[in-house]
């Protein structure tokens, strides 16, 4: 292969010889970074304090560094990820939009960040202010009036809407047992309704990417808790019979679960609520600006209608009646905690900050481009040519993103979604999500976001254009990508076989 | 047009022709009709970011920081220093702002360090596996729970009520899902006395046995002999353990714990009125196939170089759907990053002095305390970082003398106790004021 369409384009990292080094392989007996403050109490002997036969042996083998090294180990190693900051990152389903700056100053605040969660409430009335003021914008936002911020991340949003589901069918006296899911639910959904403890039935796809409603007819009944559903789907398509769906489902007495990964398609333009959803959790560090932070923190915040209110976790925030904000522990229906103290406080302030920032009009808005750059880049592909290798799986309108399949490229060009993803590092492009949803071949999930450029949608376009062209002609580069990025392709079933999980010290 | 978009009304009109709509509302064409929100949400008006600093600065005014205040509050969360270098290098935006590492290639930096932490981690508790994080404490144990029903499939917990209750409530919530009993095991003297698990019938249908190291009442639990009547019912033992006490104790997994989980605030991470900070989960290497959440593992490159890739995800949410361990996705990758700096900030010696200091600091508040006039220790057992008083008379006279003084005596766990927590910041003369000011309202 030449070496001319291999170099490197745009090198976003800087390699160093040692780069390899574990922080624990740079250790030397002897060095640190920590000077611990000065003893001012009677020193006593540590066997009065700790009996020997309680204490351990070995000390602890953490490093021992400097802290130059400390800090020029971790920024070093910062250079070898690839992050939104640098670059454009249309992972579908993730909703990586532009992270603001201020949320970070606001969050750093020490009345904020240096907050204990224990603090006597009328010594953190600020705080108990955002989370109410927070709690009515996501109820407003998701057209259901009651909120817990309690959950920590989507998924646990999903559980915490499960178990009060369960909670609201045994106070009816109710026992049911399954729950359904369409067959291109999110991966969190059937894991959830096993952790449940329902038993998961699938709902399968109609020819135009909705939900079968007949299969759903076929499987609903009284045995039925909950149908769980992400709308826009995963697809990235509207549930055009959502009004039918939720009938069907509601008829059997069965509740409606909104999945909120791809709440930002809809903010401001409709509401789960309206269309008939009973539960709806949101993920702050999608819709919501939360920096995702490499694999958190989130938050999985929920809404739920009137009859599912008693059933929301403990404690939640109130305002009484004389204006002050309080934790309300005293909820004798409530399914119970999920989590210690009062979430992901954190989280919820820089989501407000967001909702702050944008007002209603803003939201809307985000909702608008987000959905308009997502078919603009559709349309962009198209125009490449990019679609006769990697076809849209439902050609329709699509909402915040949209699937295409690598079935005919693999065929025709001999490469794979996985080598076209691996070729698109070498461009400094994140790849889309890759391998889902699970229906469509070679699945290829595209989602541009609302804060990226109509220029940066247009190289995509161009880049993808690009890497097709080049396959055409030698697929082994895009086979063997990426060619410049900190590590070639990695040995994932090696690691899995023979899984080395800690540094062998 | 907001801030945070960019399209002009040029742009607008070649986008719409691009796509060959006529207007942005055509895009929306499969939304029903009845459905469309009429007007806007009854939310404000946007700002500008110079005035929702300033709305949201305000707000954060009317809390009272640990700035602000000498605080003895613990109960799981503590007001530990916070090293700058931590602060400055989780702020970089290529720890802030990649998603989770699903293309390796270009995540090196995000996946090493999570293999660092899982070592440190592994090292603190004495286990062979720890994951990448999990949320934070309490639901820690609530996971590990379902760890153990998977496991053996039995039907009660025995927990210690030396575990925080926050973690107790969070496993019942989850509990009850999976029929399954949650029972609450009184503590002797402080802590978990093996006669009453006994008592409490530790037989075969017992799933798990759950305590707290150092447990809620900042005691020091004796754990081999817990172990080694929870294994002969067959049982699991989980320890719910304070990473920075684990500095001076013996690594539960050392003394037969087969998962050790626990509230990783402690470590980097600054209090955020309880969120985020981290989870950490460490299991046997005969209980890895069912941890939760991710793992990173060691592997090499097509060219023979050391890499690290996300691993054993037929584990997972993502592939393996309802038979997955755990349904857990976000997890608290960040917060966990700043976990391995201050670990690896504190370093080997400096973890020891660290847990020292404190144990020194306690023992001297803990004396100071219970010899004032009405006050008692709940129990006389070892303890590293907090312990629990009673106060025999007027609990709200105390609060309020200590609340005048600037000072948070510790938290009010039941009506006539404090549990009190002393950190690397409290020193001496706040130690000396705590109790001067005690005394006084006693007096």
């Amino acid at each position: 292969m030449s070496d001319q369409l291999t170099a490197p384009r745009s090198r976003w990292f800087i390699e160093a010889a040692d780069d390899e080094l574990t922080i624990f392989e740079r250790s030397r007996e002897g060095r640190r970074a920590f000077t611990a403050p000065r003893l001012d109490v009677p020193e006593r002997p540590l066997d009065e304090l700790i009996p020997a036969e309680l204490r351990r042996p070995e000390v602890a083998r953490l490093p021992e560094v400097s802290e130059p090294e400390i800090v020029r180990h971790y920024t070093r190693l910062s250079k070898r990820n690839f992050d939104l900051d640098t670059g454009f990152y249309p992972l579908g389903s993730c909703t990586m939009k532009h992270n603001p700056k201020l949320h970070e100053r606001i969050a750093g605040l020490p009345g904020n960040a240096d907050l204990h969660p224990l603090q006597a409430v009328e010594d953190a009335q600020g705080a108990l202010e955002l989370m109410w003021r927070l709690q009515h914008s996501l109820g407003e936002i998701a057209g259901l009036p009651h909120v817990s911020l309690q959950p920590s991340a989507g998924s646990h949003g999903e559980l915490t809407g499960v178990l009060i589901t369960r909670a609201y069918h045994e106070a009816n006296g109710d026992r049911r047992t399954k729950v359904l899911t369409p067959d291109t639910a999110h991966g969190t959904n059937p894991a959830t309704v096993t952790m449940a403890g329902y038993e998961l039935v699938k709902i399968g796809t109609d020819a135009h990417g909705n939900v079968d409603i007949d299969d759903l007819r076929r499987h609903v009944d009284t045995d039925v808790a909950c149908l769980m559903l992400t709308n826009p789907s995963t697809l990235g398509l509207f549930e055009r019979h959502i009004e039918e769906i939720a009938k069907v489902v509601h008829d059997v007495g069965a509740t409606l679960y909104y999945d909120g990964a791809n709440l930002n398609a809809i903010m401001g333009i409709c509401r789960p609520g309206d269309m008939g959803f009973d539960i709806v959790h949101f993920n702050l560090h999608k819709s919501f600006t939360q920096p995702h932070g490499g694999g958190g923190p989130g938050a999985g915040p929920i809404a739920v209608a009137e009859h599912m209110e008693p059933f929301l976790p403990r404690p939640q925030v109130v305002r009484r009646e004389d204006g002050s904000f309080d934790l309300d522990h005293d909820r004798p229906r409530s399914i119970g905690r999920m989590r210690g103290f009062q979430g992901n406080y954190g989280v919820f302030v820089r989501s407000y900050a967001y909702i702050r920032s944008l007002g209603a009009a803003g939201l809307r808005e985000a909702s608008e481009v987000a959905v308009l750059n997502a078919n603009y880049l559709l349309a962009r592909l198209r125009r490449e040519g990019v679609l006769e290798y990697l076809p849209a799986a439902y050609d329709r309108i699509c909402m915040h993103e949209f699937v295409l399949s690598g079935a005919v490229m693999k065929r025709e060009l001999g490469i794979r979604t996985l080598d076209l993803a691996k070729r698109l590092l070498d461009h400094g492009v994140h790849p889309p999500t890759v391998y889902f949803p699970l229906i469509v071949d070679e699945a290829l999930m595209v989602e541009p976001t609302e804060t990226e450029t109509r220029e940066t949608l247009d190289h995509f376009a161009a880049v993808v254009a690009e890497i097709l062209r080049e396959a055409a002609t030698d697929p082994e580069i895009a086979r063997t990508a990426p060619h410049t990025a900190p590590v070639r392709r990695l040995d994932e079933a090696g690691a899995a076989r023979h899984p080395v999980v800690r540094q062998p010290l | 047009m907001s801030r945070y978009t960019a399209v002009t009304d040029a742009d607008l009109g070649e986008m719409l022709a691009t796509i060959g709509v006529g207007s942005v509302d055509e895009l929306f064409a499969d939304v029903p009709a009845g459905l469309r929100v009429e007007g806007t949400l009854a939310l404000d008006d946007g700002l500008s970011e110079q005035e929702v600093y300033g709305e949201l600065a305000a707000l954060a005014q009317r809390n009272l920081s640990t700035d602000e205040q000498i605080t003895f509050l613990g109960a799981g969360m503590y007001d530990s220093y916070v090293p700058a270098l931590v602060d400055s290098i989780t702020a970089r935006a290529e720890f802030l702002t990649p998603y989770t590492p699903y293309q390796p290639e270009v995540s090196q930096g995000g996946l090493q360090a999570m293999f660092e932490y899982q070592t440190a981690i592994c090292e603190l508790t004495g286990l062979p596996v720890a994951n990448a994080s999990v949320y934070e404490g309490p639901s820690a144990v609530a996971a590990a729970g379902y760890l153990a029903k998977l496991h053996n499939g039995r039907s009660r917990f025995l927990v210690s009520a030396g575990v925080h209750p926050h973690a107790v409530q969070s496993l019942a919530t989850l509990a009850h899902g999976w029929g399954m009993t949650v029972e609450v095991v009184d503590l002797r003297d402080g802590v978990t006395s093996v006669e009453a698990l006994r008592q409490a019938g530790l037989d075969e249908d017992v799933s798990a046995v759950i305590v707290g190291q150092p447990n809620f009442l900042g005691a020091v639990e004796r754990l081999a002999p817990i172990v080694d009547v929870a294994h002969r019912s067959g049982a699991l033992v989980v320890c719910a353990a304070d990473p920075v006490s684990l500095g001076l104790l013996q690594a539960p997994g050392a003394q037969g714990v087969d998962v050790v989980v626990g509230e990783g605030q402690t470590l980097g991470n600054h209090l955020n009125f309880g969120g985020p900070s981290f989870g950490f989960f460490a299991v046997t290497e005969e209980l890895i196939r069912r941890l939760p959440g991710r793992l990173v593992g060691q592997t090499r490159d097509a060219e023979g170089k050391r890499g690290y890739v996300l691993t054993l995800q037929t584990r997972e949410q993502h592939i393996r759907r309802e038979k997955a361990t755990s349904n857990i996705c976000t997890a608290q990758a960040l917060n966990a990053l700043a976990g391995v700096i201050y670990l690896s900030w504190l370093g080997r010696q400096g973890l020891v002095e660290l847990a020292e200091l404190l144990a020194q600091r306690t023992a001297y508040a803990r004396e100071r305390l219970v010899a004032i006039p009405g006050v008692t220790p709940v129990h006389q057992q070892p303890v590293v970082r907090e312990f629990a008083i009673r106060i025999d008379g007027d609990m709200d006279a105390v609060l309020a003398r200590c609340r005048a003084a600037g000072i948070n005596p510790g938290y009010r766990y039941a009506e006539d106790c404090l549990l009190v927590a002393i950190t690397e910041k409290r020193t001496r003369a706040q130690i000396d004021l705590l109790a001067d000011t005690i005394a006084e309202a006693l007096a």
